[in-house]
């Protein structure tokens, strides 16, 4: 026993690898996922400032109309939409599907191509609808 | 005489102690959240920018003050157990995990809570 935690061989560190598109999406899962975690923040704000009353909440819509706060919220919108497509390829993997190399490289490009354009669709139609 | 089964042995030595329960938790929440974030972020951008007092009246409304409390419930959750499972991979120090693991525990109950409590009290008292 004591040598199977002695002998234990190590996979091979991260920079052996040729960077793959599969790779890319699955740090950016977890970073836009990390920036989710700290964004909440801002929702918590939003809601917070319209439990208040009408004056918090005039502020936090101001700081959100401004052109950094909607750089920022724009970003959100991203790594929402990112994490959530990112998520149901997860959710496809965990039944066993999918894992073909050429399948999964595909899908890992298609889900960047899918949240930028459902990130610039939401906006579209916010500036539309505004 | 060692009567444990080598299963015996293991079962609770992991970095995170359990793994099932925490995988089960985080999928299950995840799922939860595609329909109601997405509602979320329809609603959002139907009320982007527009006035105090129809945001209110719209955060108010019986259905949509349930999804509002339910998608922050989920989130908070699933946040949580994944901020856990970064730093249960990052942090080696033993010390410096059990920290950042109690202040993950403690921002995503304060955060959660202070959503929660002002969702009721907009449902509740406008």
């Amino acid at each position: 026993m004591a040598n199977m935690t002695k002998n234990r061989p190590l996979s091979p560190h991260l920079q052996i690898y040729r960077f793959v598109p599969t790779m890319a999406m699955s740090i950016v899962h977890r970073i836009t996922g990390g920036a989710l975690y700290f964004g909440t923040v801002l929702v918590a704000a939003w809601l917070i400032a319209a439990a208040s009353g009408e004056e918090a909440f005039n502020t936090v819509n101001w700081l959100f109309g401004s052109i950094v706060g909607q750089i920022i919220l724009f970003g959100y919108t991203w790594a929402l939409l990112h994490h959530l497509v990112g998520g149901l390829r997860h959710i496809m993997w965990d039944l066993g599907y999918g894992f073909e190399k050429e399948f999964s490289t595909m899908l890992a490009k298609a889900s960047l191509v899918a949240s930028i354009a459902l990130t610039v669709l939401v906006w579209a139609v916010v500036l539309i609808v505004r | 005489m060692d009567m444990r089964t080598p299963l015996g042995k293991v079962r609770g030595l992991g970095s995170a102690k359990s793994g099932t329960e925490h995988f089960w938790k985080v999928r299950t929440t995840s799922i939860a959240l595609v329909p109601l974030l997405l509602f979320y972020v329809v609603f959002l951008v139907m009320y982007a920018g527009k006035p105090y007092a129809d945001v209110i009246s719209a955060l108010s409304n019986p259905f949509v003050a349930t999804i509002n409390a339910l998608t922050i419930i989920a989130s908070i959750v699933h946040m949580k157990l994944g901020m856990e499972e970064i730093i249960q991979d990052y942090i080696h120090s033993e010390v410096m995990k059990l920290t950042l693991l109690m202040l993950n525990s403690f921002f995503s109950l304060l955060v959660g809570g202070l959503c929660l409590f002002a969702a009721l009290k907009i449902a509740f008292a406008g």
